[in-house]
């Protein structure tokens, strides 16, 4: 799959699921199940994409890629706190590339 | 309805709007920094125009996952959009054309804003003032952080990386107000950390939804989430 089928095959389909959202009838997921399940789905991709984010090795040989602690751990640390102390979206971003920017331009963190 | 009756609603779409759409300067350079071209990064927040997915898409394919694990995990991310839909659309009864613009416009912060006004008008007004609010800042500042991005050289050495992680985390940290939420996340971390030295990148992340809708599937005692996750909650 090429980049732009890639990207257009997922615009694709999150539209088509926006969409289906407004054509079903509302009994259609009348059960509290299906939105728990769903709300669940989401913090689970969110917390895994931040594991994989974090700790992922980058590079990958084919099967598997190891896990690689550096600067992004202390800076998601910081992002933590800032989310804690209620910070907005934007300074949380900027705080954690920061951090991790700085403790690289140290030349003492990967 | 009287337009000084607008306004509060108004303002809110439109600080609503502002702020969301400023972040869209991160995705565009985190989508470049994950080797997406310019155009593509664009095409993202003009086509599929719903945070958490785009993010998504550009996580995996920055940590190497292959286009299908990307689009699946962008899918997924996409469901709750599905959800809103059937929450707005009775409230909206919008037919034909606009029909197809009010369900590109369904996102968090349009049914946040929307679902939170006092009246069926300001309810219709809330939500087509902040989806069109947050559509026009988000692909502008997309386009503004691609084409910074590309400039930018070794994204590692400003710090993307870390800054896609903080992203993820910030989308996620409002929904672990309750006790299930978090046992999800948890395990969801557990599992893809575990899983990423031996499984294909993108594998892990789609295995941890597999552990949410184990976990969720039995009953129990829960809140259904607030939407309002592109960004952080403002209560």
């Amino acid at each position: 799959m090429t980049g732009w089928t890639a990207v257009l095959a997922a615009c694709a389909l999150c539209f088509a699921l926006k969409l289906g959202g407004h054509l079903l009838p509302e009994r259609f997921l009348s059960g509290e199940r299906v939105s728990r399940v769903a709300a669940l789905v989401t913090v689970a991709l969110l917390a895994a994409l931040v594991a994989v984010q974090t700790l992922g090795g980058g590079q990958g040989s084919g099967l598997g890629q190891a896990l690689a602690v550096d600067a992004r751990v202390p800076a998601l640390a910081v992002a933590a706190v800032a989310l804690l102390l209620r910070a907005p979206f934007m300074l949380v971003v900027v705080l954690a590339a920061g951090t991790a920017a700085a403790l690289r331009a140290t030349g003492a963190v990967a | 309805m009287r337009v000084s009756d607008r306004g509060p609603t108004l303002r809110q779409s439109v600080s609503v709007g502002v702020a969301t759409g400023a972040y869209g300067v991160s995705f565009g350079a985190l989508a470049v920094a994950a080797g997406l071209t310019v155009p593509q990064a664009c095409a993202l927040s003009l086509l599929m125009f719903t945070g958490g997915s785009q993010f998504a898409f550009v996580g995996v394919l920055g940590a190497g996952g292959s286009p299908v694990a990307a689009v699946a995990t962008a899918g997924l991310l996409g469901v709750r959009n599905g959800l809103y839909g059937l929450q707005m659309a009775p409230l909206l009864a919008a037919h034909g054309p606009r029909r197809l613009a009010a369900a590109h416009l369904t996102i968090d912060e349009s049914t946040a804003v929307g679902t939170a006004q006092p009246t069926p008008a300001l309810r219709r007004l809330g939500f087509w003032a902040t989806g069109l609010a947050v559509f026009a800042l988000w692909n502008a500042t997309t386009l503004a952080g691609a084409v910074v991005g590309d400039a930018l050289g070794d994204p590692r050495r400003w710090g993307l990386d870390a800054a896609a992680a903080a992203a993820f985390l910030g989308l996620l940290w409002p929904r672990l107000r309750e006790g299930r939420a978090r046992a999800v996340a948890a395990g969801a971390v557990v599992v893809a950390a575990a899983l990423t030295p031996v499984a294909p990148a993108g594998l892990p992340v789609l295995a941890a939804a597999a552990v949410a809708v184990v976990l969720g599937w039995r009953h129990g005692p829960s809140r259904t989430s607030r939407p309002g996750v592109m960004t952080q909650d403002r209560s």
